[in-house]
């Protein structure tokens, strides 16, 4: 579609008034919008953000489009976009479709190396497709960015590879270098939970001890990692960021310490428990990317799970963030409802939003780039229909580095194909 | 013996339609005796399309008196609800609850007998854990019943069974009273990977088929020798009662056909006695299913799943077939790739349209007011007229309808079973809360007063703490 052609479909849907040429195709301006800006000015209503260039210009009253695109907001909602946790996205286009799922480390087998391996060396963004249909779908519902990480597996044990944060804009070079974050899977539902979690641990330690090596160590002494994953752990246990999918809280506790103990930033992913050692991860500064929805307790580990598990760590001051545990590849959008959840379940309402912008950013090391309304930011935005947290409510644009998106998807080709004809 | 013989005497008549099915494993559910309830001033949608702004709903003996403004107490309990909304307890046709249990170790893995393809003879019943503490966080979604079904592992997985939402410590204990069995079958992908997988058959659709039709073929012929049976007994007992003492001493009674339970089941499905319910999601598939069920004469009372519904939404609609749906779920599979946000409103909108929401979830089952909130809401964006009373009937008298109780639940109207669900504000809302539970008239659930709310024995004393 051309540029003018977009930008008559975006005046149709939004009412948008004439324009002169924009400067650029990056350029705009979305006037008199209730302003999610997700920083300590909080909530401004009836208020406009400007975009030069992709990035965030101005946010106030009154501003001057001096060139840009201008659409009418007429006072609906506008947020960042959405991060939409930790995901598959471009990595898995069917689940159970084994030739279109590319996130799984290589199955132990003698082929692929140690039998029971760590494997921190696997890179998940080397697969990524910026076209897949599943990232159409989610960002045509407000997701604009999201973790692509590796898939727990059974053969790559604890240790299951690299993800990082992906812009979902079709773009090639979609990851930024300093989101890139290693994964690591304990306790119930760890990919080699046969050997139970004291071995687990009793893996990652070995697996520390052949990453920096002691020089009275021999070549049989190194029995898990490969040179490469040696070379990668060790990179990551230099002030690195780990997340560690884990539920039990003296799991949790086990992973404070190991990180501790080695200097890793760790990240707690899931966190069914997580609300009762809310002080320790406050203290610690760890945060806890966890979904609202899970409050049953799906294994042991989760005996405890609440709806207030949000709330409660919020509360406690622990910097949270959400993903869909169910399929947060497909249905990554569902964050948008988890936070809801959480609201309604106590956790106050800018920080059900925060969870699923700005947080994320901060904890994978973008906060300065994305998930506010703030100049300077990169402008991935949201126009809604109402409330954002609401289930209700639709995204009416998307915008990423300021270039709106198409609101088109395989699904919606479909709906318009069997649209049912009128009576 | 003469006992049994006449318990098989039944089952003849049964089998040859003459009589409703003997249920070996009855109800015990008994309605909690439970003082009249009014409830003042809500907006009340009451599952059959209306919606009544300010008005009254009471509850008395268990069952439904009315609803309208200004109804008078009577002695009743008055439940002030300004600005708060009523509906009908939601129903769910489609759960695990109970047979895939929270927590979900390998010990709590009963809703597939993935040991052949048709295991027709199994009950999902016989495999419900009652202290599944899923039921206490479905109720707290104001679910009131559910159908509880077998997986999708097999062509024909077995029967499953409605249950009231209540603690019990054994199954019986909630079972809905008279309702139907279900019949879970499963088109597509699980069989043909599941026995593919195993080097059996199916592997592939086309054995799905295959598989389908011999299993009814047989019962066919299962159900011409009970009618065989049934006529012989019929004329041996006309030759005892007309001659006694002479000519029929000799006579020898007809021997009744061996019992098989897998046929069983299909003669019943034939019958009408039991709801078929049709795992399917492709609308190619759907369309199959419905030839297949019109050779062997039966009915499919929902295809679930059907993420292909809106592609043949007028068909079903014609053929009275409801889609059981989810708001959103897609692309776990290829079967389940060509989702789209409107399914519900489309298979919704033909004059005689069955649309239900359906969870297949633990967690879905807790919410399924927003599911269909997500649901109307791309409908009406799509230019359908769906206020919220029409799309509450997804959630409850469509489910009925398909569970085939929708004379007894799903409605608020007069002389319904009184399962009543007070929200907090308008359900579809992510921020919506039930705050009270009503089944049979009897407070079950009270967001007030959670120590009073049931609570499974698994979470007793557990020192990491119960679901919450």
């Amino acid at each position: 579609m051309s540029r003018p052609t977009r930008r008559r479909m975006l005046a149709l849907v939004l009412g948008v008034i004439a324009i002169p040429p924009a400067a650029s195709a990056q350029d705009v301006l979305i006037r008199n919008a209730t302003v999610h800006t997700v920083t300590e000015r909080g909530t401004l209503e009836r208020s406009d953000v400007l975009v030069r260039g992709g990035r965030i210009a101005a946010v106030g009253t009154n501003l001057d489009a001096a060139g840009a695109a201008v659409v009418e907001a007429k006072g609906r909602p506008l947020t960042p976009g959405l991060f939409g946790g930790i995901t598959g996205l471009g990595v898995v286009e069917v689940s159970l479709e084994q030739s279109t799922v590319d996130y799984a480390p290589p199955k132990a087998d003698e082929s692929h190396g140690p039998a029971v391996g760590p494997r921190p060396e696997f890179d998940v963004t080397l697969a990524f497709n910026p076209q897949s249909a599943v990232i159409g779908v989610n960002r045509a519902d407000g997701v604009t960015s999201a973790m692509v990480a590796p898939a727990a597996q059974a053969g790559a044990a604890v240790v299951s590879g690299q993800g990082a944060v992906a812009r979902l804009d079709g773009r090639a070079d979609a990851f930024a270098a300093q989101s890139r974050t290693l994964f690591a899977d304990l306790g119930v539902g760890a990919p080699a939970s046969g050997v139970g979690r004291a071995a687990q641990f009793m893996l990652l330690d070995q697996a520390v001890r052949e990453a920096r090596p002691t020089p009275q160590m021999r070549d049989a002494d190194f029995r898990l990692l490969t040179p490469a994953g040696r070379e990668v752990l060790a990179r990551y246990l230099s002030g690195g960021r780990i997340v560690f999918a884990v539920d039990r809280a003296s799991d949790i506790r086990q992973v404070l310490a190991f990180a501790q103990r080695h200097g890793a930033r760790p990240v707690i992913l899931g966190g069914a428990q997580a609300w009762q050692v809310a002080g320790l991860l406050a203290q610690a500064k760890v945060p806890v990317i966890l979904d609202p929805l899970v409050n049953l307790p799906g294994s042991f580990d989760q005996l405890g799970a609440s709806l207030e598990n949000a709330a409660r760590l919020h509360q406690a001051g622990v910097r949270i963030a959400f993903t869909y545990l169910n399929d947060g590849t497909h249905n990554a959008r569902k964050v948008r409802q988890a936070a809801g959840v959480a609201v309604a379940n106590g956790l106050p309402r800018e920080a059900g939003l925060a969870a699923i912008t700005a947080n994320p950013a901060e904890i994978f090391g973008l906060g300065a780039e994305q998930g506010r309304i703030a100049v300077g930011q990169v402008a991935d935005l949201v126009l809604w229909s109402g409330d954002p947290l609401e289930v209700t409510t639709v995204a009416e644009q998307v915008w990423i580095d300021g270039r709106p998106q198409s609101m088109r998807s395989r699904q919606t080709e479909l709906r318009d194909r069997y649209r049912p004809r009128a009576p | 013996m003469r006992r049994a013989g006449c318990w098989l005497a039944a089952l003849a008549a049964w089998a040859t339609g003459a009589v409703a099915a003997p249920d070996p494993f009855p109800s015990t559910y008994q309605p909690i005796a439970a003082p009249p309830t009014l409830i003042r001033n809500a907006i009340v949608l009451d599952g059959a399309g209306r919606r009544f702004d300010g008005a009254d709903v009471l509850m008395r003996d268990g069952k439904i008196v009315g609803v309208g403004p200004g109804l008078a107490a009577d002695g009743a309990t008055v439940v002030d609800a300004q600005g708060r909304w009523v509906t009908p307890g939601l129903i769910d046709v489609h759960s695990h609850l109970g047979v895939y249990a929270s927590p979900g170790v390998d010990a709590h893995s009963d809703g597939n007998e993935a040991t052949d393809p048709v295991t027709a003879g199994v009950w999902a019943e016989h495999g419900v854990w009652p202290q599944d503490p899923g039921f206490e966080t479905a109720l707290a979604g104001g679910v009131t019943t559910l159908q509880v079904l077998p997986g999708s592992a097999n062509l024909i997985g077995g029967r499953g069974v409605t249950l009231r939402n209540l603690p019990a410590t054994d199954v019986q204990g909630m079972k809905f009273p008279g309702a139907p069995h279900g019949l879970k079958m499963a088109c597509g992908e699980n069989p043909k990977r599941v026995y593919g997988g195993k080097g059996k058959a199916p592997s592939t659709r086309m054995g799905n088929v295959a598989g389908y039709r011999q299993a009814f073929a047989d019962a066919e012929d299962y159900r011409r020798q009970q009618e065989k049976y049934q006529r012989e007994l019929t004329e041996y007992e006309a030759s005892q009662s007309g001659s006694r003492g002479r000519k029929g001493s000799d006579a020898k009674p007809p021997v009744p056909p061996k019992r098989d339970l897998r046929l069983e089941t299909l003669v019943a499905a034939m019958a009408g006695e039991i709801q078929v319910h049709v795992h399917c999601y492709r609308a190619d598939e759907m369309a199959i299913m419905l030839d297949l069920a019109r050779e062997f004469g039966f009915k499919v009372a929902a295809f679930h799943h059907g993420v292909e519904a809106y592609k043949i939404a007028d068909r079903l609609a014609t053929e009275g077939v409801c889609g059981a749906l989810w708001a959103d779920w897609w692309g776990f599979k290829l079967e389940a790739y060509d989702a789209i946000w409107e399914n519900l409103a489309f298979v919704d909108a033909p004059a005689n349209g069955c649309a239900i929401v359906h969870s297949d979830s633990d967690e879905g089952i807790q919410r399924l007011n927003q599911e269909a909130a997500k649901a109307m809401v791309r409908g009406q964006r799509a230019g359908l007229d769906i206020p919220p009373e029409r799309a509450i009937r997804w959630v409850t008298s469509n489910a009925a309808r398909s569970l085939g109780i929708d004379g007894r639940v799903g409605t608020l109207e007069p002389g319904k079973m009184a399962d009543v669900v007070l929200w907090d504000r308008d359900p579809f809302s992510v921020y919506a809360h039930a705050e009270r539970v009503y089944v049979d008239g009897a407070l079950i659930y009270d967001r007030a007063a959670p120590s009073a709310t049931p609570r499974s024995d698994f979470l007793l004393g557990q020192p990491a703490g119960g679901a919450k």
